[in-house]
């Protein structure tokens, strides 16, 4: 093999890693510099949004990615499509408790509290809790395929519940959030039509969506690893009287 | 009057001082608009730190696999 096909093999496994590392790189640089609407309240926080809400948003789509894989488990029945539902939700849940200790620190300085009784706010939480319980409920079952099955249709209602707490349940007419972007949609509204902010967000969400799926794929290839181990060890002592 | 010309000519001393301090250049980028780019120095750093961390555990992952892959072809 010559020197420049395992260069370009290398990049066509590996671009959207360097993607990912070049976009987030790009929104630190920017998320800081780059110009932003003066609002009161926000003021410098509002650059919050390219840190904290793109969270949420690498969060929703590695859960969707869960979700897939545990649909695709109930289709094959392939143990490693189980990792891989399981590893999604660990790194969804990771995103989810950074987007919600950040949005703490951000709430005390601007509402002067570190939670407050706010529709999106328990959303979130709610949201978080439901994934807490598919771990328990994972770690609560010894058989293997049982395990699997269960969690994979727990994990199908676990997504839609996580688009009602997160998305449907803050735009009911009739919820009001103090949140910023409140009343209608949750994440943006007065700084939506900001070209400038729009520039550095959506690289920013498919950067850290990109780094997610990195951790994701680095813990789902050390699971399926150890799975492996384990059986070979299994039947090597099956094999000796 | 001597005295107030006096007083006059060591406030322009003074004040052309003051202003050709501020006038000199130097290497005042990274302390310019309240060091916000120190911020972002620092945190390129931690997050290089990160990305390095994780290219190093993909490719410790990915020599167990070859390791891995071979033991059970063997």
């Amino acid at each position: 093999m010559s020197k420049s096909s395992i260069n370009t093999s290398f990049l066509s496994r590996n671009w959207w890693k360097i993607t990912g590392v070049f976009l987030v790189f790009y929104s630190i640089i920017m998320g800081f510099l780059g110009e932003v609407p003066r609002l009161p309240i926000l003021h410098e926080t509002i650059r919050n949004l390219y840190f904290h809400v793109t969270m949420w948003f690498a969060m929703i789509f590695i859960l969707g990615a869960s979700l897939v894989s545990s649909i695709k488990y109930l289709s094959k029945s392939d143990y490693r499509q189980d990792i891989k539902a399981e590893q999604y939700a660990y790194v969804g849940i990771l995103l989810g408790m950074l987007g919600i200790v950040t949005g703490s620190v951000w709430a005390h300085f601007t509402w002067g509290a570190w939670w407050v009784n706010d529709p999106k706010l328990n959303g979130a939480a709610i949201s978080l809790l439901i994934y807490f319980a598919y771990i328990i409920l994972r770690n609560s079952m010894d058989e293997e395929q049982k395990r699997a099955r269960v969690a994979a249709v727990y994990n199908i209602f676990a997504f839609v519940l996580l688009l009602v707490f997160l998305v449907v349940y803050p735009r009911m007419n009739k919820v009001d959030s103090l949140h910023p972007g409140n009343g209608g949609n949750p994440a943006f509204s007065s700084y939506d039509l900001d070209k400038n902010m729009r520039l550095v967000f959506y690289p920013a969400v498919i950067g850290w969506i990109m780094i997610g799926l990195w951790i994701a794929n680095i813990a789902i290839r050390t699971s399926i690893l150890r799975y492996n181990q384990l059986r070979s060890q299994f039947s090597s002592n099956k094999e000796r009287p | 009057m001597f005295n107030k010309i006096l007083l006059n000519l060591i406030f322009i001393c003074l004040s052309t001082t003051l202003l050709a301090g501020e006038t000199i250049d130097m290497a005042d980028t990274f302390r310019s608009e309240g060091k916000i780019y120190v911020v972002v120095t620092i945190l390129s750093i931690v997050f290089a730190g990160i990305v390095m961390y994780l290219i190093r555990l993909d490719r410790k992952i990915s020599r167990l696999e070859k390791e891995q892959s071979n033991s059970e072809k063997a």
